[in-house]
């Protein structure tokens, strides 16, 4: 992994700059400059410049409440629904500016998906938790086709065999594992180009935990995909890079296996080692 | 004599709690954590041992001296008085005056000597109550008293009476339900099948019928005017101002719900919520001279500008009011049943890409769903139910018409109009209204039956 691409102040360099001094260049999806997130009279990010890269995993690890779920949300503008809640800096997917007047937030976020920390399907049938957000956008212009988008994003989320036989069955009936595969079969529906997940293990067992992981590995193939986790061993399995963050800073971002075997930062280092959080 | 052993009673209960207490206290030199129970638990157990028995001792004791002073007093009347039931009755009242000092001149002498019997055993009796009252207080409290060691477990006793209190009070509360279903049907099923009522319909008759008339059935001189008990007009009344009601109160109850719980901010909420709720509270007599006074004359008014013949008194008028009061019945269970509804869905909806409106269409409404269409039935069963709104608006006249511009008239309506007034209980006519009562009462319990099975539903939906 190009050392180029690990954390830089915003002074430092520019994207096009990150991407001259890349021996392989890598394709960029998301790219954060000077973000600052506040609820209100209180600040949870400062400053947070980050690159992220198309089609691999970024996880986002640190204690709690040193808001990489804040971050998250800021990449598909969740935290719009948040009356108090203020974002500046400038958050780029594909070059383009997610905060710019111009930019339909529903069409943002049919680009980017969102799993959520507990599983949250509809009170609806299995399929239509999955044909939800392709009806949404017209993505199928007759029943074929529709049927084919959730049997395809079913499959892709390895719930196909499970229920295939039972689509119209309620989703809230399966299980907490099989839950939250439905709820990623959902957004992979609308064909996002990046989903995030908000802790997406941390309601279920180390089974379903387990499938997902293997899952996330396999979604990586189309999709780039930004986890926050509060397992580090689940940050290590699964992700090509990490970032870590605390006190609403982000302290450290590198290739995975750097930030876990020798980070730079003494706090990163001490987080790890179990030291705080 | 009855103020003077309530007023003991309400002294002694006071005092036995007091002196069980400090007993307690005494009982352990004053360390209460020796007690197994607070002492304020053993002063609970004894007032209630001595409170219990004086209540039935006066409950019982009362009525049978009553009965007592009255025999006594019949006793002293004339036997040839004494024998004729329906003479009796007429001296007795007389008795009865003499005794209370209400008799204007002098009674006859053998009058005067059962009143003055009667009110001598009475006195006598009451004095026996109070006697008895008092005795079984101290015995019960002697007993009672006795009893306070510091092993004594006189919280669960209290407990238990407690229990017991609360599950008598239930007790009442469903056994009145039941008394009145029973004389209800009771009364119902005299309409029908007793053979000494005179113009009484047969069920299908009642039930498919198309003309109600009742009125006629009180005289039997008036021979032209057929009786008839059809209850088809009034149901189709009934539905036709239910229908209206609703028509009204469901778009404005519902969308006030979605834009109180979705869009007004917390503090509009909190103040607008709170005055929605007033409308339930107005009186539905305010109500109805409304309807009577201003909304029908403005329809009638309206309509007649249109070149459309309005009656005076009109569905349309009591229909649009009716909503009005109902809005609040919609609209607050709704606000509730969408605000429960877990952020969780919202944020789902969001995040694929829903924008607010299609997230409330296709996510919040199917969810809350079953809870707001028990709130529309708890509606349906107000407005079924509605009487005043209806007398003062709608009219009397039993018309089979769906024309909401019509005069109409609903069951309630009739079952007031028939029992206002002196009634004699065995007529067809009387009886009738406890007909459309019982076919009420199985509308909305049905209704009821249903929301309640659609909230059992609900439960299951998310969790």
């Amino acid at each position: 992994m190009p050392e180029a691409l690990s954390i830089r102040t915003a002074a430092e360099s520019s994207p096009a700059a990150a991407t001259a001094a890349t021996a392989a260049p890598r394709e960029i999806k998301v790219t954060a400059r000077d973000v600052n997130v506040s609820y209100g009279e209180k600040q949870a990010l400062f400053d947070v410049d980050v690159d992220i890269a198309a089609r691999s995993v970024m996880a986002f690890i640190g204690p709690s409440g040193c808001g990489k779920s804040t971050f998250l949300r800021c990449i598909n503008r969740m935290n719009d629904t948040i009356p108090i809640c203020r974002v500046t800096g400038r958050i780029e997917v594909d070059g383009r500016d997610i905060y710019d007047p111009e930019i339909d937030v529903v069409q943002l976020r049919a680009r980017v998906g969102m799993v959520f920390q507990k599983p949250n399907p509809f009170p609806k049938s299995i399929y239509e938790n999955v044909a939800y957000g392709p009806r949404l956008h017209g993505m199928a212009t007759n029943k074929a086709e529709l049927d084919a988008i959730v049997e395809e994003s079913l499959r892709r989320a390895s719930l196909w065999k499970e229920v295939s036989d039972r689509l119209e069955q309620p989703g809230t009936g399966l299980s907490g594992g099989q839950q939250q595969r439905l709820c990623i079969a959902r957004a992979i529906a609308v064909s996002p180009e990046i989903i995030l997940m908000d802790e997406p293990c941390s309601a279920l067992d180390p089974i379903a935990t387990a499938r997902i992981e293997e899952l996330i590995d396999e979604l990586t193939e189309n999709f780039t995909i930004i986890i926050v986790t509060h397992s580090m061993q689940q940050a290590a399995r699964v992700s090509q890079r990490t970032a870590f963050f605390h006190l609403g800073r982000l302290i450290e971002e590198g290739p995975t296996e750097q930030i876990f075997s020798n980070p730079k930062d003494r706090r990163t280092q001490d987080y790890i080692t179990g030291r705080f959080g | 004599m009855t103020t003077l052993y309530f007023v003991i009673m309400v002294a002694l209960v006071p005092v036995a709690f007091w002196a069980a207490r400090r007993r307690a206290f005494a009982v352990v030199e004053g360390r209460p954590g020796v007690l197994h129970s607070l002492p304020t638990y053993h002063g609970l157990l004894v007032a209630v041992i001595v409170f219990i028995p004086m209540l039935v001792v006066f409950a019982l004791g009362t009525p049978a001296v009553g009965r007592l002073a009255e025999a006594r007093a019949v006793a002293a009347l004339p036997s040839d008085v004494a024998a004729d039931l329906l003479r009796r009755s007429a001296v007795m009242r007389e008795v009865a005056n003499v005794a209370s000092g209400n008799h204007a001149g002098d009674p006859a002498p053998g009058i005067r000597a059962a009143a003055d019997s009667l009110v001598a055993t009475r006195d006598a009796g009451h004095l026996a109550v109070l006697v008895l009252g008092l005795a079984v207080a101290a015995a019960a409290f002697a007993f009672a008293y006795r009893r306070i060691a510091p092993a004594f477990r006189a919280r669960n006793h209290f407990e238990r009476f407690v229990r017991v209190v609360l599950m008598a009070c239930a007790a009442i509360a469903i056994l009145t339900t039941i008394g009145i279903v029973f004389s209800v049907v009771f009364e119902t099923y005299r309409f029908f099948f007793d053979p000494a009522l005179k113009g009484r319909p047969t069920v299908s008759e009642f039930l498919f019928g198309t003309e109600w008339n009742p009125q006629a059935a009180m005289r039997a001189d008036q021979g032209d005017i057929r009786t008839a008990f059809g209850f088809v007009p009034l149901l189709t009344g009934t539905l036709l101002i239910t229908a209206i009601a609703i028509a009204v109160a469901g778009p404005l109850g519902l969308f006030s719900a979605i834009y109180l719980a979705e869009y007004a901010s917390p503090r509009l909420r909190a103040s607008v919520k709170p005055i929605l709720e007033i409308l339930a509270g107005i009186p539905t007599v305010v109500l109805g001279f409304f309807a009577a006074l201003t909304v029908a004359p403005l329809i009638r008014g309206w309509g007649e500008s249109f070149g459309l013949d309005v009656s005076s008194e009109s569905a349309l008028a009591a229909g649009l009011v009716m909503g009005m009061m109902i809005i609040p019945f919609i609209s607050s269970l709704s606000d509730d049943v969408i605000n429960a509804v877990p952020q969780s869905l919202r944020d789902g909806a969001y995040a694929l890409g829903s924008t607010k409106s299609e997230t409330i269409r296709r996510v919040v409404l199917p969810a809350a769903l079953p809870g707001i269409v028990s709130a529309f039935m708890l509606a349906v069963s107000r407005a079924v139910g509605e009487t005043m709104i209806v007398v003062m608006a709608a009219g009397l006249a039993a018309k089979l018409t769906f024309n909401p511009l019509d005069a109409v008239t609903t069951i309630t309506v009739q079952i007031k109009t028939i029992l206002v007034g002196d009634q004699e209980f065995d007529s067809a006519k009387t009886l009738a209204a406890f007909a459309l009562g019982f076919v009420l009462f199985f509308v909305t319990l049905m209704l009821n039956v249903i929301a309640l099975q659609i909230v059992r539903r609900y439960r299951e939906q998310y969790d």
